[in-house]
């Protein structure tokens, strides 16, 4: 399974601060990150541990198994924001 | 030597007031930290900005107050810095004042009949749906079928959504009473969005454009014609599109492969690469006359809407919201960039006219910025000016004040403001209006006037 980042991301970037695994992009300094609208969360490499859901302020990440049905497209959006990166690139610090 | 105790005054006590605030108290725990807010409540736009049916975002309320006011920070609500306490005052009794103000005014169009009753600024329909006080006599007339929104950012999209919401989801939101009466009667039927610029374009976030095409029973409609992307806006969108243009280009033609559905009971119809020429009407409004754009690059290379050469389309409406951009005001006895509605500083250091920080006195948010971004945006903005201020007072880069002392502060706000609002005060009116809420399974029930919110905050 995975979390994923529901539309209702504010980018506070506590989620970031939280994960373990660096899963979470765009991170603050990224060229892609200011014009982001929202946080996404890479599938491949979540470990479901649940900090990130406890860290956000406004209950915007759901376990893929739980997302409400007015956020059901957030699973492919955080997939595919990720989409066609290589796994070296998905891991690079 | 003794470390003398350091105060710091935030002005503002909105999302960016509020980040700020955290996040000194994070790097000095030892701070003593007044927010001030002109409003008697606090969290700005927060409270007062994000549309009601939105509720999950204004959870964050929790956390600012954890964050600041559960660790000390002092909420002094209903004083206006300017009127009430001047800027010259703030500096005699404050080791620094941040300004956290935000953008309180909007945009103009600069088309004629702009002015004409029945055209607003979204931002006044979005403070009078929102229950702020200043807006609450406001009336909107809701009686025409069409209401015409101007703009392709999140307001305009919440603006629209607010107008075609049902009455029965708005019941379920902490919109305020007033605007659920008049939103429950209202009969437009259709609401048309006008973009200056194309699809790719956009600034919508894909979200709210998602959501625009998800209302119960409302149909959207775009014209195919609209979203066939002209050879520049293709060229950047497959070279440098974001992945929210390229999700909204993909939106915006599902829209218009979508069969209408002649039976929902509203309309939203989203229509590109148009601007308002005139707005019309015999006292107030009753048409617009818009006129056709197409994409030009500019000279820096970016891409611009430039009119066509071709009559003017009309458009009967009887209400006009116009939606493009916020904009900062200057405030009394502090510098002011006329040129980008700001207050010029660097790293959130204020500067004087000459270019120089001036001692003490820092920005965060819109006023410093501009009005970009999203909530979160300011979390990042507070770190660089706290940043700064941290640096300054770690350096004894700011003197002590002439009346540093809380009891001196206090004394002056007690003669000048006795109706002030504390936290505690502000705790009072929160639990009442949840309270209130919990009665008629709604969010919230806001009080709206500003009699009623001292009148609950009294009750402390």
């Amino acid at each position: 399974m995975t979390y994923v980042i529901a539309g209702s991301c504010i980018k506070d970037d506590s989620c970031i601060e939280v994960c373990p695994v660096d899963c979470i992009h765009p991170k603050p300094g990224d060229p892609d990150f200011e014009a982001a609208e929202q946080l996404y969360i890479d599938p491949v490499l979540c470990i479901d541990c649940d900090a990130c859901v406890e860290a956000c302020p406004v209950d915007a990440i759901f376990a893929d198994f739980e997302i409400p049905s007015k956020f059901e497209y957030a699973l492919e959006l955080n997939a595919e924001f990720f989409a066609g990166q290589t796994t070296a690139e998905r891991t690079a610090a | 030597m003794a470390r003398t105790q350091e105060r710091v005054a935030i002005v503002g006590a909105g999302p960016a007031g509020a980040f700020a605030a955290a996040c000194l108290l994070r790097a000095r725990g030892h701070t003593e930290i007044d927010l001030f807010e002109r409003l008697a409540t606090p969290w700005g736009l927060l409270r007062g900005g994000v549309a009601p049916d939105h509720q999950e975002i204004k959870r964050l309320q929790d956390t600012f107050d954890r964050q600041t006011l559960g660790r000390g920070c002092r909420l002094l609500a209903n004083v206006e810095v300017g009127t009430d306490i001047s800027h010259a005052e703030l500096m005699r009794h404050y080791t620094a004042v941040v300004y956290a103000t935000g953008a309180q005014t909007d945009k103009s169009l600069g088309v004629r009949g702009e002015d004409l009753p029945g055209s607003w600024p979204a931002t006044e329909f979005v403070a009078w749906y929102n229950g702020h006080p200043d807006y609450r006599e406001v009336e909107f007339d809701l009686s025409a079928k069409r209401a015409v929104v101007i703009g392709n950012g999140n307001v305009a999209a919440d603006v629209t959504r607010m107008l075609t919401l049902s009455a029965r989801e708005l019941e379920r939101t902490d919109v305020a009473d007033h605007a659920l009466e008049a939103l429950r009667d209202s009969r437009i039927e259709e609401v048309i969005v006008l973009g200056r610029r194309g699809p790719a374009q956009a600034a919508f976030t894909s979200a709210e454009l998602r959501e625009l095409g998800r209302l119960d029973g409302v149909d959207i409609r775009v014209d195919p014609d609209d979203v066939e992307l002209d050879p520049a806006s293709r060229e950047w969108l497959a070279e440098r599109g974001t992945f929210t243009a390229r999700k909204n280009v993909e939106l915006l033609r599902e829209f218009a492969a979508r069969p209408a559905r002649p039976d929902a009971q509203r309309r939203i119809e989203l229509r590109f690469l148009r601007s308002p020429v005139e707005i019309r009407g015999n006292g107030r409004v009753e048409a617009i006359d818009i006129r056709a754009n197409e994409i030009a690059r500019g000279s820096d290379g970016s891409l611009r809407a430039q009119p066509v050469d071709c009559d003017p389309e009309t458009i009967e409406c009887g209400l006009v919201l116009r939606s493009v951009g916020y904009r900062a005001v200057p405030l009394p006895d502090v510098p002011f960039d006329e040129r980008h509605f700001v207050l010029p500083n660097e790293r959130g250091r204020v500067l004087t006219s000459a270019g120089d920080p001036l001692p003490g006195v820092y920005a965060v948010g819109w006023i410093k910025r501009g009005p970009t971004g999203i909530l979160g945006t300011n979390k990042r903005d507070a770190e660089e000016t706290i940043g700064s201020l941290a640096e300054d007072l770690g350096n004894g880069a700011l003197p002590q004040p002439p009346n540093p002392g809380r009891e001196q502060i206090d004394a002056l706000l007690a003669k000048r403001k006795p109706d002030l609002v504390t936290a505690e005060g502000w705790r009072a009116i929160d639990g009442h209006e949840l309270e209130r809420g919990r009665n008629e399974q709604r969010p919230r029930v806001k009080l709206t006037s500003r009699q009623e919110l001292l009148a609950a905050a009294s009750r402390s």
